[in-house]
């Protein structure tokens, strides 16, 4: 278990730079596996381009209450990347305006954010249709202040998206931290309390499963069959859907592929299951992720490797739906993360 | 020429033994891939089968197959491992069975 984030261990890997070195050097520089740019090129899909916009996904700051081991955001407590509340006001000015359909906050912990209350209820009144929080779970019973959450998300008409590896206590403490299963079983037992996740219920209660390793996630329905009855008999506990996600390598789960001598491995997994028709509706597509400090790119995964939009219109503050919609998306190895076997998105499988 | 009989990477190269026998190769990842789609079984249930024959194999090249691929069905290890004794029982109980011949020869030539 990761006790500090790369940034804070002055890690290499805390540099996107790096990153991307590692990303396009060694297997994918001798020719052993095809750069994802050629990939898609043989399938006459490249360059990638946006189309509509219909989500709108902002990152509120890299702050969080856990340390997983396979944390895109390299996040927790030591990061101080808030979002300011000015830049929240350039967001709602752009939800204002905006033909997406979702909004879409994470972090981090969004909930961290000192303003995340405001910003919910402003971006609400938007009469956005559907409003996601991406929540950890064990924010709402890790300090007392956060524990009308569910009340809070209730009234706002939240649908609420939370991260559970697994149905077990091991594997999820190993992946999240010791303790987070326990915690993550009593939030989700106070958000059906209050009607998330319930058979019918209007109140959107959906978890995301990341695998816990170097292995890519199995077949989502079954995978949901599985959480499903085993939540149940255990715990009561009831939810909506399941989306299977995979993990993509960058950021502190590229540092344990590196660690534990799965690199290599892993990325022949992932370009093996290349699917190209999972390339059309990657959500890269038709999404637009905001950083804490207002700046535009095509995914939560660009965000962390620092590659922008390859727009004009770059900043929150010149944003420009006409510019970006049709625009080129900015790719490197990483993609293959989301076009392996059923694809893979924030929203889960997209193929 | 490699130094040993097996090498972990030569697990990505299997889908190549149908260069110097297409039709035969074609044919059977056809019917390697029909075994383990859902039907009767599960392919969770599947899995777990060809974990715990992948040992009774002793084929590494299946084990480390397997074992990604029901970790990847959110197994647990537990299952995995009762999955494995369940070969094992089987191997052994099919060494002891065979005492029952050497009992009978025992009794044949004994006076």
């Amino acid at each position: 278990m990761a006790i500090k984030s790369l940034h804070k261990r002055e890690s290499q890997l805390a540099n996107s730079k790096r990153q991307l070195e590692i990303l396009s050097n060694g297997i994918f520089q001798n020719g052993e596996l095809p750069t994802f740019k050629d990939k898609i090129a043989e399938s006459n899909q490249f360059p990638l381009k946006a189309q509509k916009l219909e989500i709108l996904q902002i990152n509120v700051g890299y702050m969080c209450n856990q340390v997983c081991e396979h944390c895109h955001v390299d996040a927790g407590p030591d990061r101080k990347e808030i979002m300011t509340k000015d830049t929240m006001q350039q967001c709602l000015e752009v939800i204002k305006k905006t033909g997406a359909h979702t909004l879409d906050l994470t972090g981090g912990a969004p909930e961290m954010n000192p303003n995340f209350r405001w910003f919910v209820e402003e971006a609400a009144k938007a009469g956005i249709k559907d409003f996601i929080v991406r929540s950890n779970l064990t924010i709402i019973r890790a300090n007392k202040k956060y524990h009308d959450l569910p009340e809070f998300f209730k009234k706002h008409n939240v649908h609420v998206v939370s991260s559970m590896p697994h149905w077990t206590r091991g594997k999820t403490d190993k992946q999240r931290g010791d303790g987070v299963f326990d915690k993550s079983i009593q939030a989700l037992k106070d958000l059906n309390t209050v009607g998330y996740g319930m058979k019918d219920s209007s109140l959107r209660l959906d978890l995301v499963y990341n695998p816990s390793g170097a292995f890519l996630p199995s077949d989502q329905a079954s995978m949901e069959k599985d959480f499903k009855k085993a939540l149940l008999e255990d715990f009561n506990i009831h939810f909506h859907n399941l989306f299977a996600i995979t993990n993509l390598p960058i950021s502190r789960f590229l540092d344990y592929l590196i660690a534990s001598e799965n690199y290599e491995d892993y990325m022949y997994a992932l370009v093996e299951a290349y699917n190209p028709s999972a390339v059309a509706n990657v959500m890269c597509t038709n999404t637009i992720s905001v950083s804490w400090d207002g700046y535009l790119y095509d995914c939560d995964f660009n965000q962390m490797l620092q590659l922008t939009v390859n727009s004009k219109s770059k900043h929150i503050s010149d944003y420009n739906e006409d510019l970006l919609e049709g625009r080129n998306i900015v790719i490197s190895q990483h993609c293959y993360g989301c076009t392996a076997g059923a694809g893979s998105s924030c929203q889960g499988t997209v193929a | 020429m490699q130094k040993t009989y097996y090498d972990p990477a030569d697990l990505r190269k299997f889908g190549k033994i149908t260069e110097w026998s297409e039709e035969l190769g074609n044919k059977f990842f056809e019917y390697y891939g029909k075994v383990f789609e859902e039907g009767a079984l599960s392919a969770r249930e599947k899995a777990l089968i060809a974990l715990a024959v992948s040992h009774t194999e002793q084929c590494p090249y299946c084990i480390d197959a397997y074992t990604k691929d029901t970790l990847q069905r959110g197994i647990t290890k537990e299952e995995m491992m009762e999955a494995i004794h369940v070969g094992a029982a089987i191997k052994s109980g099919a060494t002891l069975v065979h005492g029952v011949q050497m009992m009978n020869k025992v009794n044949k030539l004994e006076m």
